[in-house]
């Protein structure tokens, strides 16, 4: 059976793209799934150091785009600590232009039938490098955080998607601070789903975690003390069919939230 | 504990400020939908009075709470019987 490709997107930068595919890659490949993941960000790398194989690369997008090495597998790099997960890294020398629409469906084409899935790193925009992300994919994610700017981009990456015949993306709402919530200054989940009206694949609560794994390149999902983690690992259940109830957050505390509290004296 | 806030918590502005936006966004984007509008009322309203195609104007406007369609259609002559 060929396997899914799916396209990671959110219009707006800097809300956890890179992030969120790295996680998910290695999260599916956790559950023993072949993954590869392609960083369709040409001119500004960077899933190959989230995942901390930046050392590795010889071969990137637009080597095997021009057919400049022999064959895509050469170009594919394993991955550290799970001999089931690739990646094929974006030039950094080369702008969005390097690479068609035509070339990624090529590409995907061939990693198709050897790979259960094939995760897209969707660059920030909506240009060539947008057009090159999704081609080839016949799912999408969007990310976004929740801010006025990022939804707003989510929103408009949604039409944009529909144009590109991918009418069913499913959100995933990065960066959420329950805190936040709580005192009514962060807008919760059931305010962005009311005003995107996509389905919500999952929650990621804003954890120092990310940033730590960040440095060392090693996915949270790998951590078993990160919040952000363990929402990853529930997004891959989702992704693989199962029914998780999504973790709770903002609202009232839980009651150990407001024992807690009692105890501050709050 | 803080017991009254000073201000309304700033979600709210967030999710009023994202409406009205998107109204706006959408609006802009969906060109293609004002096209096909545009065909059809062109057809419905031909039956009844004549037009003049090339003058008409339809626009999505929103404004500061609520979206409006506004068209402004120039009538030639008003037919006599239904052809």
């Amino acid at each position: 059976m060929a396997g899914r490709v799916v396209v990671v997107t959110s219009g707006k930068g800097g809300v956890g793209k890179t992030t969120t595919v790295a996680n998910l890659g290695t999260g599916l490949a956790l559950r023993h799934k072949k993954v590869v993941m392609i960083d369709a960000d040409i001119g500004l790398r960077n899933l190959d150091v989230v995942m901390g194989l930046e050392n590795r690369i010889i071969y990137d997008l637009v080597d095997v785009a021009e057919k400049t090495c022999r064959s895509i597998n050469k170009a594919l790099i394993k991955d550290k600590r799970l001999s089931n997960l690739f990646l094929l890294p974006a030039a950094q020398t080369r702008n969005k232009d390097a690479v068609t629409p035509e070339q990624m469906i090529e590409i995907v084409e061939a990693l198709k039938d050897e790979f259960d899935y094939i995760l897209i790193d969707c660059p920030a925009g909506i240009e060539r490098g947008f057009d090159n992300a999704v081609a080839a994919a016949t799912e999408a994610i969007v990310v976004t955080t929740p801010e006025v700017s990022a939804v707003r981009d989510a929103d408009r990456i949604i039409g944009l998607l529909q144009e590109k015949e991918l009418y069913e993306p499913t959100l995933i709402l990065n960066r959420l601070r329950p805190d936040m919530v709580r005192k009514g200054d962060m807008m919760d989940v059931d305010d962005i789903n009311d005003i995107l009206a996509i389905k919500l694949l999952g929650i990621v609560p804003d954890d120092e975690e990310i940033i730590i794994s960040t440095n060392k390149g090693e996915p949270a999902v790998l951590n078993n003390h990160s919040k952000a983690g363990e929402a990853f690992r529930n997004i891959v259940r989702r992704i693989e069919g199962e029914e998780v109830p999504f973790m709770s957050m903002g609202g009232e505390p839980g009651l150990f939230g407001r024992f807690l509290k009692m105890m501050h004296g709050k | 504990m803080k017991i009254f806030r000073e201000e309304t918590p700033s979600k709210k502005q967030a999710v009023e400020r994202l409406r009205l936006i998107l109204v706006h966004d959408r609006a802009k984007v969906s060109t293609g939908l004002l096209e096909l509008l545009r065909g059809e009322i062109i057809n419905a309203i031909s039956k009844y009075v004549e037009i003049d195609e090339e003058e008409i104007d339809i626009e999505l406007n929103a404004s500061e709470s609520k979206a409006e369609l506004v068209a402004n259609i120039p009538v030639v002559r008003v037919r006599r019987v239904l052809e």
